[in-house]
């Protein structure tokens, strides 16, 4: 099994991993593997709003509606796509939108939601609506039908599980008891003895103001209840279909691949589907040759006698044995890193047999070019 | 490490529960109860049910009403899952530590960016939300403390790398944006490459790793010189690729935001000995 294999038996591919480890677009080089070498209708829905990918991919700025990679693009990079790649940018407010335009049961709800000072709160300010939101775009993208392959990045986490808990947590949130309690009072006036004690304190710690305007936010969103919960177990069933699978992402640096391990293990536990693990940004091999070291020691102890043993003459001794000088040094230096990544490696514990090795790009990607030469390696 | 070297009594804080701050201060796992590491410095992790059960016994003196009926379980559930509470209790704990004087600095490892600002706007939002009640009159003097320039400082940290440099200039914008409180102290660019060659010494290393030149060499050094060369170009490449993120860094930035630079470590070790490292350089920059 290679990593073209599982992007052609899969539907949905969702790259995780620390920030900072390009998963992003690690994302789009999966989207433009599988449209270059196996066809089909592949969507790239990217939550980062890397403009310099938008723009390698020649699209521009993304937003919720999907964009296709126009084939003048793909010729530029001399290649010839069988299928199609499309991108689109997760965009959490206009998510949020369509999702109460699809679930408000009228017009009246729809606006008072939409108008709510508590629903823009949850939606555009705060950490948790971003994981949920991805999750149900995902579902609802896969739920059309329109593409072959749909290859997902995830939003930066806290901790890196959060958003597969998204929809458990969310479906609790809304059929839970406390908000039941909530409701309750502005609902019926009439509250029974057993509960007065919790209003008593949550007015006090709250505010009766606030209990008033959490509880008419929630009576408007009950008409939605039954959509929203339902809904938040069927993302959660996509997640864990077998059609499914996760790639985890990595630097070989000591803090990314421990979240690496985490994120493996957290997947194990949930029985979702670990595809493969992409080591990126790995140094070359060459920088561990033995033969190497000793040869840049002894430039770095003596570089200009070894420049006199080779009589190069490219200006002054003293500046010639400087520059060797400098170039044993850094070899070593690199060689310390390129050690250190070793040990990561061989600490990994991976649990698949997919795993793909990227090495440093010493230039960044600028075009679908570099894309298509990111997928290569990950084919390798 | 810097800052309680200078006789400050500070406390670090790990807000992902990762326990990468234990163990880089060779600590063993930390807990929420703060506790001396090194002399003057103490380290915690961030606790929200912690700090839940902290807030209700010290600020709204309920500590048993706390425990009884629905009240528990409900407030368990809120800390879990309604948005701004997880926010509210990790940056309420912190601020309480400074109001209370415990320490005279508190340095928090915050969550990746796209968190950061909902942390530091929480206690603002939840004062729009709240017009009355004691949690309104606690987040007042939140806001105040994080909205104090003298008080509290966002020390943005990046790296030379296209995202690192494009996250980083998207947050100093948005915490200049009014509602967020706390503002840019100062950007620290962590793991820039040294500069291999001084002035004219490039021009000597192109000549060397010219086919004759580089083959002279191998017969004087042995054949693996051409490998140390290929690395010094590597090296040189990846410099130059650094160099320009800085550059767009440097031109995305307020000339007056203080900019410090921690060189890439080229070290074995990722313990208190390379923590003392990077607070030494860090010294010489400020």
């Amino acid at each position: 099994m290679n990593l073209e294999q599982l992007l052609a038996a899969k539907e949905i591919v969702v790259t995780c991993g620390s920030g900072g480890v390009g998963k992003t677009t690690t994302a789009a080089a999966l989207g433009t593997l599988a449209a270059t070498q196996l066809g089909g209708k592949v969507l790239v829905l990217t939550v980062d709003p890397a403009r310099r990918l938008a723009d390698a991919m020649g699209i521009g700025p993304l937003g919720n509606v999907a964009v296709q990679v126009r084939p003048e693009v793909f010729a530029a990079a001399g290649v010839e796509p069988r299928g199609e790649l499309w991108a689109a940018m997760l965009d959490t407010k206009q998510s949020w939108d369509d999702l109460v335009e699809r679930h408000a049961p009228d017009a009246a709800t729809r606006e008072a939601i939409l108008a709510n000072p508590l629903y823009r709160n949850i939606t555009s300010k705060f950490v948790q609506s971003h994981d949920y939101i991805a999750m149900e775009r995902l579902y609802e993208l896969h739920a059309s039908g329109d593409y072959d392959l749909i290859v997902v990045d995830t939003p930066p986490s806290r901790n890196a599980i959060d958003f597969l808990e998204a929809p458990a947590r969310m479906a609790e949130f809304f059929s839970s008891r406390f908000l039941r309690l909530l409701i309750a009072p502005a609902r019926n006036r009439f509250v029974n003895v057993a509960s007065r004690p919790f209003y008593t304190v949550a007015d006090r710690i709250l505010g009766s103001q606030f209990l008033e305007d959490i509880a008419e936010f929630f009576i408007l969103f009950q008409s939605m209840y039954a959509g929203f919960v339902e809904r938040a177990h069927a993302v959660e069933r996509v997640l864990a279909d077998r059609r499914t699978t996760f790639v985890v992402v990595t630097t070989l640096e000591a803090s990314p691949v421990r979240e690496a391990e985490f994120f493996v293990e957290a997947l194990a536990a949930k029985h979702l589907h670990l595809g493969a693990v992409v080591l990126n940004k790995v140094l070359p091999g060459y920088l561990l040759d033995e033969d190497a070291a000793t040869v840049a020691g002894r430039l770095r102890a003596d570089g200009p006698a070894v420049a006199a043993a080779a009589g190069v003459q490219l200006g002054p001794a003293a500046e010639v044995g400087r520059v060797l000088a400098e170039v044993g040094d850094s070899f070593l230096n690199f060689q310390v890193v390129a050690k250190r990544e070793a040990e990561q490696r061989a600490e990994l514990s991976v649990g698949t047999e997919v795993v793909a090795t990227v090495p440093y790009q010493d230039h960044d990607i600028v075009d679908l070019a570099g894309l298509v030469q990111l997928a290569d390696h990950l084919r390798r | 490490m810097l800052a309680a070297g200078q006789g400050r009594r500070t406390l670090v804080c790990e807000t992902d529960g990762s326990g990468h701050l234990g163990q880089l201060l060779e600590a063993g796992p930390l807990a929420f109860k703060g506790r001396e590491v090194q002399p003057l410095l103490s380290a915690m992790t961030m606790n929200t049910e912690e700090s839940l059960k902290e807030y209700l016994a010290l600020q709204l003196k309920v500590p048993l009403l706390s425990r009884i009926g629905p009240l528990a379980r409900a407030f368990d559930f809120i800390a879990n899952a309604a948005p701004g509470v997880k926010e509210i209790l990790t940056v309420g704990k912190l601020g309480w530590e400074v109001k209370e004087d415990h320490y005279d600095l508190v340095v928090v490892d915050a969550p990746a960016t796209g968190h950061v600002v909902g942390q530091l706007r929480a206690p603002q939002a939840i004062n729009e939300l709240l017009s009355v009640g004691l949690v309104r009159e606690q987040t007042g003097w939140l806001v105040d403390l994080l909205g104090d320039a003298a008080v509290t400082g966002v020390v943005v940290v990046t790296a030379p790398e296209e995202m690192p440099v494009v996250e980083a200039l998207d947050l100093v914008g948005q915490l200049a944006a009014d509602d967020v409180g706390a503002g840019t102290a100062a950007v620290v660019v962590n793991r820039v490459l040294p500069e291999l060659f001084g002035r004219g010494e490039e021009v000597v290393f192109d000549r060397l790793c010219e086919p004759g030149n580089r083959g002279a060499l191998q017969a004087a050094a042995g054949d693996a010189a051409g490998t140390v060369l290929d690395a010094a170009r590597l090296a040189v490449t990846l410099r130059r690729n650094r160099a320009e993120h800085l550059s767009a860094l440097r031109a995305g930035l307020d000339p007056s935001l203080p900019m410090l630079y921690v060189p890439e470590l080229f070290a074995r070790t990722h313990g208190v000995r390379a923590l003392r490292q990077v607070a030494d350089h860090l010294a010489e920059e400020l």
